[in-house]
């Protein structure tokens, strides 16, 4: 199976060992993954900021880079969230305006056959016991995008359950936002720091060592309060998680 | 909250004819003014103060969290309440396409049964109608059942304007009102309120406006109950004209119906002489059978409870029972414009349960005054802009005052999209576009102080559409990492502020895919 990777555009510049981590994930499990170098940014920020027609194009081009590849892959709840239930909307909207089909045909290829990391592990490949090898106590925040938009439910937690050496513990209040949101950290700082602060808190009262999720957005935001809460608490994306082995840790 | 409630007043006390008439003069602040005190400041500014007020963070946090689980709970006991929440969706849907129709059909209706139909485009007119009404009567005084319409056109105001007290009977409405303080939830106008400073409000405030809060009136609800209990009864007794609003109208029969806990509301709605309900015009549903679905769902998303304790119901006027006469008032005020919205139009669907404010974590954090309106929270953010246009700098600023975690969607008991309102209007305000005002199409600029952000947005989009531009970008980035500051200017210095930024890294993920694997294999 030949699938494409959408490292998302935060990831390529900011995190680009969770990129690796995905590619080493499922490279192990089989999977031939290519990296379409024209890919950049799936529109999201602009879209949801209100700059809808700034969107469209980076949408076109999304769909021009991956719409080929038999499925496209991303380690972004909030992107892949973008793609399967914003960009059918984005061409609804184009026809609602009276512009046509055309932008709804251009993005329907590559909506249905756009998964994020964890659900392509458990509904594609059929796997949960990836076999990683993770020596760390883990404390699990499913993100709004993920958890509402994509419905992934329970799936990161199996994959986790399934990691040996990994123990896992339950996160208070763990379906409430962390208050990163986009350009909402940057327009509402107040209330955005107050809810970071209480993610770092019922986080914190787990004991565990490692917060993990599914995008880095979210913890580049939980992470920046830990670090500023001097928590000692370490925010690592789930991919790093699954593509640790005993022969290849990942810190 | 707490149990607390008022309950029915003991029935009838032999005197109570020579009730003093209240001693104050003019008993609202300006500040009362609720609906549109264009001044207010944009959401980031109030809520700046909420943040940081840790008496209302804990007050905010204790009910909003308590009835958050009981909610859960009371919904997780219907085996089909996503059937209900879908039936509720589309009977509220049903009824806004063919509003025009059975508002028609209500008038008749309301009319037949001897009640007599008011339009009101707009605050103004409403206001103007309802003073004329009560002024007909002679009197000077009314009693209120809680409700959002009169809050919204600023009734009470308007009446003192005229010489006329208007009397909240709703427990935290008679808190807020006591306090001259403004509602800051649907549902809870004072859930920013403790007991204690209930119990203050009370002793303070409680002599100015009739009988006395009692000697050593301590916080314990069933005190504070007491209290308001014996303090309003007065009022109802003596009261000839009562004011409401209305949860429902059933256009086949022209009946009202309110929904409440304590009973106060049909004291005011079966005691006076003269009743006068202002209703919202999307209030309406067609039949006495569209009502079973959303009697259901509205109290368990509401107050978590299966059916709320007083479903109070009235069909015009009934010789010799109930108020002789009786007025509707239906109020438009920016709702047909809405309904000209494609996309913000779910917003007419709202039966006011107050669950997503109960559930939203910034909501939870700000505070509902700094909403700048009598809806705050995720359903006044997308409505206060779509009745009063988003001119204000507030109203401006309301489609920005969430993070789109989607929670308020999710318990919504008519299924409204609140985060597809929400980006729908944030693009209203960043690039302008159509909207209907007044019943005439208009083209709206973008809101000011936008233009930094658009052109960044821009700029984004122009080295997103160009991978090679963002490359180059991101290896200088990397290149100069060591020389980046710690914190950021302009508008991201709100983020530095209080999160630390990430470290760049040495090599973007794309050149260290073309160093190890060779490039595009496209
Ligand atoms: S928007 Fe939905 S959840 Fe919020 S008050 Fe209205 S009906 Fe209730």
């Amino acid at each position: 199976m030949r699938v494409a990777l959408f490292l998302t555009c935060v990831n390529d510049t900011l995190y680009p060992d969770t990129g690796r981590a995905v590619v080493k994930l499922l490279t192990r499990l089989g999977v031939d993954v290519d990296f379409p170098m024209g890919q950049t940014c799936c529109g999201q920020a602009h879209y949801n900021t209100g700059y809808r027609h700034e969107a469209e194009p980076l949408a076109r081009h999304f769909s021009d880079v991956f719409g080929e590849y038999e499925a496209i892959v991303t380690p972004s709840g909030s992107c892949g969230a973008m793609v399967r239930e914003l960009y059918p909307r984005m061409g609804e909207r184009a026809r609602a305006e009276g512009r046509g089909d055309t932008l709804a045909r251009t993005l329907a290829p590559v909506v249905p056959k756009t998964y994020e990391l964890t659900e392509f592990l458990v509904d594609v490949l059929g796997v949960t016991d990836v076999g990683a090898y993770y020596p760390h106590t883990v404390t699990y925040h499913p993100t709004c995008h993920g958890l509402r938009s994509l419905g992934l439910g329970d799936r990161p937690r199996r994959l986790l359950q399934a990691v040996k050496g990994l123990e896992l513990r339950e996160l208070p209040g763990a379906d409430e936002c962390c208050g990163f949101g986009g350009t909402f950290a940057v327009k509402n700082p107040d209330v955005s720091a107050a809810m970071g602060a209480d993610k770092v808190r019922n986080a914190e009262s787990t004991g565990a060592d490692v917060l993990c999720a599914a995008d880095n957005s979210c913890l580049m935001h939980i992470g920046g309060t830990m670090g500023r809460l001097d928590t000692g608490m370490r925010p690592v994306h789930i991919a790093e998680i699954l593509a640790s082995t005993e022969e290849e840790p990942m810190s | 909250m707490s149990g607390t409630f008022v309950g029915m007043p003991v029935f009838p006390p032999p005197a109570h004819a020579a009730f003093p008439p209240p001693a104050h003069a003019a008993f609202l602040p300006p500040a009362h003014a609720a609906f549109l005190p264009p001044a207010h400041p944009a959401f980031p500014k109030a809520a700046h103060e909420a943040v940081h007020n840790t008496t209302l963070r804990g007050n905010l946090r204790h009910a909003t969290h308590t009835i958050r689980a009981k909610r859960a709970k009371a919904v997780a006991e219907v085996s089909d309440w996503a059937a209900l929440r879908e039936a509720g969706k589309q009977i509220k849907d049903h009824t806004l396409r063919h509003l025009d129709g059975y508002l028609v059909r209500l008038e008749e209706a309301v009319t037949a049964a001897g009640g007599t139909v008011h339009w009101a485009a707009d605050a103004d007119e409403a206001n103007r109608i309802v003073t004329e009404l009560v002024k007909a009567t002679g009197e000077t005084e009314v009693v209120k059942v809680k409700s959002m319409a009169t809050q919204e056109i600023g009734l009470n105001e308007a009446l003192e304007a005229e010489g006329i007290h208007a009397y909240e009977t709703d427990l935290a409405e008679l808190i807020v009102q006591l306090g001259k303080d403004r509602p800051s939830h649907i549902l809870v106008p004072a859930i920013h309120r403790n007991r204690g400073e209930i119990r203050d409000i009370f002793a303070r405030e409680m002599s100015e406006w009739g009988r006395p809060a009692p000697e050593g009136l301590t916080d314990t609800p069933a005190e504070l109950a007491e209290a308001a209990r014996l303090h309003l009864r007065e009022k109802f007794l003596r009261a000839k004209v009562g004011v409401s609003g209305a949860n429902f109208m059933v256009a086949e029969t022209g009946t009202l119906v309110v929904v409440e806990s304590e009973g106060n509301g049909r004291m005011c709605l079966t005691l006076p002489e003269t009743l006068i309900s202002v209703v919202g015009i999307e209030k309406i549903v067609p039949t006495w059978q569209d009502l079973e679905v959303l009697l259901q769902t509205l109290p368990r998303s509401s107050t978590a409870e299966r059916m709320n304790p007083y479903t109070s119901m009235w069909t015009g006027t009934t010789d010799e029972d109930g108020p002789q006469t009786f007025h509707l008032v239906l109020l438009d005020n920016g709702r047909t414009d809405t309904l000209a919205d494609e996309v913000g139009r779910q917003a007419l669907r709202c039966i006011r349960c107050s669950a997503c404010l109960n559930v939203c974590p910034v909501y939870e954090r700000a505070g509902g005054h700094a909403y700048g309106s009598v809806y705050p929270g995720p359903i006044g953010a997308i409505l206060s802009p779509q009745l009063r246009g988003t001119a204000s700098e507030i109203d401006a600023s309301l489609p920005y005052a969430s993070s789109l975690c989607g929670a308020c969607y999710e318990v919504c008991p008519v299924a409204i999209d609140i985060p597809e309102v929400l980006v729908h209007l944030r693009e209203r305000v960043a690039e302008g576009g159509r909207v209907t005002k007044d019943g005439n199409k208009v083209v709206l600029k973008p809101a000011k102080g936008h233009a930094a952000e658009r052109a960044a947005m821009r700029a984004a989009r122009w080295a997103f559409s160009h991978p090679g531009a963002l490359r180059t970008g991101q290896r200088l980035a990397s290149r100069t990492r060591r020389f980046q500051p710690r914190t950021l200017p302009g508008p991201g210095k709100a983020w530095s502020a209080s999160r630390d930024l990430p470290s760049l890294p040495a090599e973007p993920f794309r050149d260290w895919w073309q160093r190890t694997h060779g490039g595009d294999r496209r």
